[in-house]
Protein backbone atom coordinates (compact mmCIF):
# COMPACT_ATOMS: atom_id res chain seq x y z
CA UNK A 1 0.00 0.00 0.00
CA UNK A 2 2.71 2.48 1.03
CA UNK A 3 4.89 1.59 -1.97
CA UNK A 4 1.87 2.02 -4.26
CA UNK A 5 1.19 5.43 -2.74
CA UNK A 6 4.77 6.61 -3.33
CA UNK A 7 4.83 5.12 -6.83
CA UNK A 8 1.63 7.01 -7.69
CA UNK A 9 2.95 10.20 -6.09
CA UNK A 10 6.19 10.05 -8.10
CA UNK A 11 4.26 9.42 -11.30
CA UNK A 12 1.91 12.32 -10.61
CA UNK A 13 4.90 14.57 -10.06
CA UNK A 14 6.36 13.22 -13.29
CA UNK A 15 9.41 11.87 -11.49
CA UNK A 16 10.38 8.46 -12.74
CA UNK A 17 13.18 6.81 -10.81
CA UNK A 18 12.76 3.78 -13.08
CA UNK A 19 13.91 5.71 -16.14
CA UNK A 20 17.40 5.75 -14.64
CA UNK A 21 17.33 2.03 -13.96
CA UNK A 22 19.50 -0.08 -16.16
CA UNK A 23 16.51 -2.33 -16.74
CA UNK A 24 12.90 -2.69 -15.78
CA UNK A 25 10.66 -5.51 -14.61
CA UNK A 26 8.26 -6.52 -17.35
CA UNK A 27 5.48 -8.82 -16.18
CA UNK A 28 3.35 -11.16 -18.27
CA UNK A 29 -0.09 -11.35 -16.70
CA UNK A 30 -3.41 -12.81 -17.71
CA UNK A 31 -5.85 -15.65 -17.24
CA UNK A 32 -4.66 -19.28 -17.45
CA UNK A 33 -3.92 -20.73 -20.89
CA UNK A 34 -3.66 -17.35 -22.61
CA UNK A 35 -0.13 -18.12 -23.80
CA UNK A 36 2.04 -16.21 -21.30
CA UNK A 37 4.66 -18.93 -21.06
CA UNK A 38 4.68 -19.51 -24.83
CA UNK A 39 5.31 -15.79 -25.29
CA UNK A 40 7.97 -15.73 -22.55
CA UNK A 41 9.78 -18.64 -24.22
CA UNK A 42 9.53 -16.98 -27.62
CA UNK A 43 10.92 -13.65 -26.35
CA UNK A 44 13.87 -15.44 -24.72
CA UNK A 45 14.46 -17.58 -27.78
CA UNK A 46 14.45 -14.52 -30.06
CA UNK A 47 16.79 -12.39 -27.94
CA UNK A 48 18.80 -14.77 -25.77
CA UNK A 49 18.90 -17.77 -28.06
CA UNK A 50 17.38 -20.04 -25.44
CA UNK A 51 13.91 -20.62 -24.01
CA UNK A 52 12.88 -19.37 -20.58
CA UNK A 53 12.13 -22.91 -19.44
CA UNK A 54 8.53 -21.99 -18.77
CA UNK A 55 6.57 -25.20 -19.20
CA UNK A 56 3.76 -25.04 -21.74
CA UNK A 57 0.70 -27.28 -21.74
CA UNK A 58 -2.89 -27.41 -22.93
CA UNK A 59 -3.88 -28.13 -19.32
CA UNK A 60 -4.53 -24.89 -17.41
CA UNK A 61 -2.24 -23.77 -14.58
CA UNK A 62 0.94 -25.28 -16.04
CA UNK A 63 2.86 -22.28 -14.68
CA UNK A 64 2.38 -22.31 -10.93
CA UNK A 65 5.43 -20.33 -9.86
CA UNK A 66 6.83 -16.94 -10.79
CA UNK A 67 9.65 -17.44 -13.33
CA UNK A 68 12.13 -14.64 -13.95
CA UNK A 69 14.66 -14.19 -16.71
CA UNK A 70 17.10 -11.39 -15.97
CA UNK A 71 18.81 -9.16 -18.53
CA UNK A 72 16.66 -9.67 -21.59
CA UNK A 73 18.05 -7.18 -24.08
CA UNK A 74 16.03 -6.29 -27.16
CA UNK A 75 16.82 -3.91 -30.02
CA UNK A 76 14.56 -2.08 -32.42
CA UNK A 77 15.15 -1.10 -36.06
CA UNK A 78 16.57 2.28 -35.00
CA UNK A 79 19.19 0.51 -32.90
CA UNK A 80 17.64 1.50 -29.60
CA UNK A 81 18.08 -1.03 -26.82
CA UNK A 82 15.77 -2.04 -24.01
CA UNK A 83 16.84 -4.26 -21.16
CA UNK A 84 14.33 -5.83 -18.82
CA UNK A 85 13.77 -8.68 -16.43
CA UNK A 86 11.00 -10.81 -17.86
CA UNK A 87 8.58 -12.11 -15.25
CA UNK A 88 6.29 -14.97 -16.29
CA UNK A 89 3.43 -15.30 -13.81
CA UNK A 90 0.84 -18.01 -13.10
CA UNK A 91 -2.55 -17.39 -14.67
CA UNK A 92 -4.99 -15.51 -12.46
CA UNK A 93 -8.29 -17.29 -11.84
CA UNK A 94 -11.18 -17.09 -9.39
CA UNK A 95 -11.75 -20.85 -9.27
CA UNK A 96 -9.57 -23.95 -9.30
CA UNK A 97 -11.20 -27.36 -9.36
CA UNK A 98 -8.92 -30.37 -9.01
CA UNK A 99 -11.60 -32.45 -10.79
CA UNK A 100 -10.82 -30.51 -13.98
CA UNK A 101 -7.30 -31.96 -13.82
CA UNK A 102 -8.72 -35.46 -13.24
CA UNK A 103 -10.62 -35.08 -16.49
CA UNK A 104 -7.31 -34.29 -18.22
CA UNK A 105 -5.98 -37.68 -17.19
CA UNK A 106 -4.20 -36.95 -13.91
CA UNK A 107 -4.59 -39.15 -10.88
CA UNK A 108 -6.23 -37.77 -7.75
CA UNK A 109 -2.98 -37.08 -5.88
CA UNK A 110 -1.43 -35.26 -8.85
CA UNK A 111 -4.63 -33.30 -9.48
CA UNK A 112 -4.95 -32.17 -5.86
CA UNK A 113 -1.26 -31.22 -5.74
CA UNK A 114 -1.60 -29.21 -8.95
CA UNK A 115 -4.71 -27.44 -7.63
CA UNK A 116 -2.93 -26.59 -4.37
CA UNK A 117 0.11 -25.22 -6.21
CA UNK A 118 -2.13 -23.32 -8.62
CA UNK A 119 -3.92 -21.51 -5.77
CA UNK A 120 -0.55 -20.45 -4.35
CA UNK A 121 0.54 -19.36 -7.83
CA UNK A 122 -2.48 -17.06 -8.18
CA UNK A 123 -1.75 -15.47 -4.80
CA UNK A 124 1.93 -14.97 -5.73
CA UNK A 125 1.01 -13.43 -9.09
CA UNK A 126 -1.24 -10.89 -7.36
CA UNK A 127 1.39 -10.10 -4.71
CA UNK A 128 3.96 -9.45 -7.46
CA UNK A 129 1.78 -6.82 -9.14
CA UNK A 130 3.37 -4.06 -7.05
CA UNK A 131 6.87 -5.08 -8.18
CA UNK A 132 6.17 -4.53 -11.88
CA UNK A 133 7.28 -1.49 -13.85
CA UNK A 134 5.33 -2.45 -16.98
CA UNK A 135 2.93 -5.27 -17.77
CA UNK A 136 1.87 -7.14 -20.87
CA UNK A 137 -1.59 -8.61 -20.36
CA UNK A 138 -1.71 -11.74 -22.49
CA UNK A 139 -5.23 -12.70 -23.57
CA UNK A 140 -6.49 -15.56 -25.69
CA UNK A 141 -8.00 -13.75 -28.69
CA UNK A 142 -10.44 -16.61 -29.26
CA UNK A 143 -12.08 -16.09 -25.87
CA UNK A 144 -14.49 -13.56 -24.41
CA UNK A 145 -12.33 -10.66 -23.16
CA UNK A 146 -15.06 -9.32 -20.86
CA UNK A 147 -14.34 -11.82 -18.09
CA UNK A 148 -14.12 -10.27 -14.65
CA UNK A 149 -10.58 -11.64 -14.15
CA UNK A 150 -9.36 -9.63 -17.16
CA UNK A 151 -11.20 -6.54 -15.99
CA UNK A 152 -9.83 -6.95 -12.45
CA UNK A 153 -6.22 -7.37 -13.66
CA UNK A 154 -6.38 -4.36 -15.97
CA UNK A 155 -8.25 -2.28 -13.36
CA UNK A 156 -5.62 -3.03 -10.73
CA UNK A 157 -2.76 -2.14 -13.07
CA UNK A 158 -4.53 1.10 -13.91
CA UNK A 159 -5.04 1.87 -10.20
CA UNK A 160 -1.31 1.29 -9.63
CA UNK A 161 -0.38 3.48 -12.62
CA UNK A 162 1.53 0.62 -14.23
CA UNK A 163 1.78 0.94 -18.04
CA UNK A 164 -0.13 -1.81 -19.84
CA UNK A 165 0.09 -3.40 -23.26
CA UNK A 166 -2.56 -5.92 -24.27
CA UNK A 167 -1.24 -8.85 -26.31
CA UNK A 168 -4.13 -10.60 -28.03
CA UNK A 169 -2.56 -14.01 -28.55
CA UNK A 170 -3.52 -16.95 -30.79
CA UNK A 171 -4.44 -14.76 -33.76
CA UNK A 172 -3.39 -17.67 -35.97
CA UNK A 173 -6.68 -19.33 -35.01
CA UNK A 174 -9.75 -18.60 -37.12
CA UNK A 175 -11.89 -18.05 -34.02
CA UNK A 176 -9.72 -15.13 -32.87
CA UNK A 177 -11.50 -11.78 -32.74
CA UNK A 178 -9.13 -8.84 -32.56
CA UNK A 179 -11.92 -6.30 -32.95
CA UNK A 180 -13.67 -7.65 -29.83
CA UNK A 181 -10.46 -7.41 -27.76
CA UNK A 182 -9.85 -3.87 -29.00
CA UNK A 183 -13.42 -2.87 -28.18
CA UNK A 184 -13.10 -4.31 -24.66
CA UNK A 185 -9.98 -2.27 -23.84
CA UNK A 186 -10.20 0.91 -25.93
CA UNK A 187 -7.89 2.86 -23.61
CA UNK A 188 -4.95 0.51 -24.22
CA UNK A 189 -2.71 -0.40 -27.10
CA UNK A 190 -3.70 -3.86 -28.33
CA UNK A 191 -1.34 -5.91 -30.48
CA UNK A 192 -2.46 -9.15 -32.09
CA UNK A 193 0.17 -11.88 -32.05
CA UNK A 194 0.70 -15.58 -32.33
CA UNK A 195 3.39 -16.44 -29.78
CA UNK A 196 3.41 -20.05 -30.97
CA UNK A 197 4.23 -19.17 -34.59
CA UNK A 198 6.01 -15.86 -33.97
CA UNK A 199 3.41 -13.90 -35.94
CA UNK A 200 3.48 -10.09 -35.61
CA UNK A 201 6.17 -10.16 -32.93
CA UNK A 202 8.15 -7.33 -34.61
CA UNK A 203 5.24 -4.99 -33.89
CA UNK A 204 4.96 -6.43 -30.38
CA UNK A 205 8.65 -5.70 -29.66
CA UNK A 206 8.24 -2.19 -31.03
CA UNK A 207 5.30 -1.69 -28.66
CA UNK A 208 7.48 -2.78 -25.73
CA UNK A 209 9.69 0.26 -26.35
CA UNK A 210 6.61 2.50 -26.16
CA UNK A 211 5.48 0.73 -22.99
CA UNK A 212 8.80 1.23 -21.23
CA UNK A 213 9.12 4.93 -22.11
CA UNK B 1 -32.68 -24.69 -6.35
CA UNK B 2 -30.64 -21.53 -6.68
CA UNK B 3 -30.71 -19.02 -3.85
CA UNK B 4 -29.83 -15.38 -4.36
CA UNK B 5 -28.99 -13.11 -1.45
CA UNK B 6 -29.19 -9.39 -1.95
CA UNK B 7 -26.60 -7.38 0.00
CA UNK B 8 -27.54 -3.71 0.18
CA UNK B 9 -24.77 -1.12 0.13
CA UNK B 10 -25.71 -0.01 3.66
CA UNK B 11 -24.84 -3.48 4.98
CA UNK B 12 -21.23 -3.32 3.84
CA UNK B 13 -20.57 0.42 3.75
CA UNK B 14 -19.09 0.71 7.22
CA UNK B 15 -17.15 -2.56 7.16
CA UNK B 16 -13.40 -2.78 6.68
CA UNK B 17 -12.21 -4.38 3.43
CA UNK B 18 -11.39 -7.66 5.18
CA UNK B 19 -14.78 -7.84 6.91
CA UNK B 20 -16.62 -6.91 3.72
CA UNK B 21 -14.86 -9.65 1.76
CA UNK B 22 -15.40 -12.21 4.51
CA UNK B 23 -19.09 -11.37 4.69
CA UNK B 24 -19.51 -11.91 0.94
CA UNK B 25 -17.41 -15.08 0.89
CA UNK B 26 -19.31 -16.58 3.81
CA UNK B 27 -22.57 -16.18 1.90
CA UNK B 28 -21.02 -17.76 -1.20
CA UNK B 29 -19.57 -20.65 0.81
CA UNK B 30 -23.11 -21.25 2.02
CA UNK B 31 -24.01 -22.00 -1.63
CA UNK B 32 -25.86 -18.76 -2.19
CA UNK B 33 -25.35 -16.26 -4.99
CA UNK B 34 -24.59 -12.75 -3.80
CA UNK B 35 -26.10 -9.76 -5.53
CA UNK B 36 -24.44 -6.76 -3.93
CA UNK B 37 -25.48 -3.19 -4.49
CA UNK B 38 -22.39 -1.28 -5.67
CA UNK B 39 -18.98 -2.77 -6.22
CA UNK B 40 -15.77 -3.53 -4.40
CA UNK B 41 -12.71 -1.34 -4.82
CA UNK B 42 -10.13 -2.56 -7.37
CA UNK B 43 -7.76 -3.66 -4.61
CA UNK B 44 -10.62 -5.40 -2.82
CA UNK B 45 -11.37 -7.41 -5.94
CA UNK B 46 -7.83 -8.80 -5.97
CA UNK B 47 -8.03 -9.35 -2.21
CA UNK B 48 -11.24 -11.30 -2.78
CA UNK B 49 -9.42 -13.50 -5.32
CA UNK B 50 -6.48 -13.99 -2.92
CA UNK B 51 -8.70 -14.98 0.00
CA UNK B 52 -10.75 -17.23 -2.27
CA UNK B 53 -7.56 -19.02 -3.31
CA UNK B 54 -6.54 -19.47 0.33
CA UNK B 55 -9.89 -21.03 1.11
CA UNK B 56 -10.08 -23.43 -1.82
CA UNK B 57 -10.58 -27.03 -0.74
CA UNK B 58 -12.18 -30.16 -2.11
CA UNK B 59 -15.55 -28.69 -1.07
CA UNK B 60 -15.06 -25.04 -1.99
CA UNK B 61 -13.81 -24.67 -5.56
CA UNK B 62 -13.77 -20.92 -5.85
CA UNK B 63 -16.08 -18.25 -7.14
CA UNK B 64 -17.57 -16.78 -10.27
CA UNK B 65 -17.53 -13.01 -10.17
CA UNK B 66 -19.06 -10.32 -12.30
CA UNK B 67 -19.38 -6.59 -11.84
CA UNK B 68 -21.86 -4.46 -13.75
CA UNK B 69 -20.91 -0.83 -13.68
CA UNK B 70 -22.01 2.02 -15.93
CA UNK B 71 -19.31 2.93 -18.43
CA UNK B 72 -18.55 6.52 -17.51
CA UNK B 73 -16.84 7.18 -20.84
CA UNK B 74 -20.22 6.74 -22.51
CA UNK B 75 -22.00 9.16 -20.16
CA UNK B 76 -22.43 12.82 -20.93
CA UNK B 77 -20.49 15.27 -18.68
CA UNK B 78 -23.62 16.41 -16.78
CA UNK B 79 -24.56 12.85 -15.90
CA UNK B 80 -20.98 12.06 -14.94
CA UNK B 81 -20.93 15.06 -12.62
CA UNK B 82 -24.25 14.03 -11.07
CA UNK B 83 -22.83 10.58 -10.47
CA UNK B 84 -19.69 12.03 -8.87
CA UNK B 85 -21.80 14.17 -6.47
CA UNK B 86 -24.01 11.20 -5.63
CA UNK B 87 -20.89 9.15 -4.86
CA UNK B 88 -19.58 11.83 -2.50
CA UNK B 89 -22.90 12.14 -0.66
CA UNK B 90 -24.13 8.55 -0.63
CA UNK B 91 -21.04 6.46 -1.38
CA UNK B 92 -20.36 4.64 -4.63
CA UNK B 93 -23.46 2.48 -4.80
CA UNK B 94 -23.64 2.45 -8.58
CA UNK B 95 -23.57 -0.91 -10.28
CA UNK B 96 -24.07 -4.46 -9.07
CA UNK B 97 -21.66 -7.17 -8.03
CA UNK B 98 -22.59 -10.80 -8.55
CA UNK B 99 -20.58 -13.50 -6.78
CA UNK B 100 -21.51 -17.16 -6.93
CA UNK B 101 -19.88 -20.40 -5.81
CA UNK B 102 -18.01 -22.08 -8.68
CA UNK B 103 -19.61 -25.40 -7.71
CA UNK B 104 -22.98 -23.90 -8.61
CA UNK B 105 -22.29 -21.19 -11.18
CA UNK B 106 -20.64 -22.33 -14.38
CA UNK B 107 -20.05 -18.89 -15.82
CA UNK B 108 -21.37 -15.38 -15.87
CA UNK B 109 -21.36 -13.74 -19.28
CA UNK B 110 -21.65 -10.03 -19.82
CA UNK B 111 -23.18 -8.95 -23.10
CA UNK B 112 -23.85 -5.34 -23.97
CA UNK B 113 -27.50 -5.53 -22.94
CA UNK B 114 -27.74 -8.31 -20.39
CA UNK B 115 -25.94 -10.51 -17.90
CA UNK B 116 -26.29 -14.25 -18.28
CA UNK B 117 -25.62 -16.56 -15.38
CA UNK B 118 -25.23 -20.22 -16.24
CA UNK B 119 -25.65 -22.67 -13.41
CA UNK B 120 -24.10 -26.12 -13.29
CA UNK B 121 -27.48 -27.84 -13.09
CA UNK B 122 -27.88 -30.69 -15.57
CA UNK B 123 -30.89 -28.94 -17.04
CA UNK B 124 -28.61 -25.90 -17.61
CA UNK B 125 -30.66 -23.11 -16.17
CA UNK B 126 -30.04 -19.70 -17.63
CA UNK B 127 -31.02 -16.67 -15.62
CA UNK B 128 -30.97 -13.38 -17.46
CA UNK B 129 -30.63 -10.14 -15.53
CA UNK B 130 -31.69 -7.21 -17.73
CA UNK B 131 -29.21 -4.40 -17.76
CA UNK B 132 -30.10 -0.82 -16.99
CA UNK B 133 -30.04 1.43 -20.02
CA UNK B 134 -27.19 3.89 -19.91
Amino acid sequence: MVSTFFRNLLKRLNISPFSKKSHIKLGLYGPPNGGKSTLANKICLDWLGEEMNSAVSHVAHETREIIIKEQVNIKNKKGKQLTFSLVDTPGIATKIDYEEFLRKGMNKIEAKKRAKEATKGVIDAIKWLDQMDSVVVVLDATKDPYSQVNITIVGNLQARNIPVLIAANKTDLKKSKMDVIKAAFPQYEVVGISAKYGKNLDLFYEQLFQLAK
Amino acid sequence: MVTFQFVPYNDVEQLTSAKRINKLLNIVKDDRIVIMEGRLKKEEETELIEITMEEISSKFKGIELSVIYPDQRKQDPVRRMKGAFANILLGDRQGLTIIGPASLVKKIEQNPNKIELFTKDVSRKKIAVPRKKR
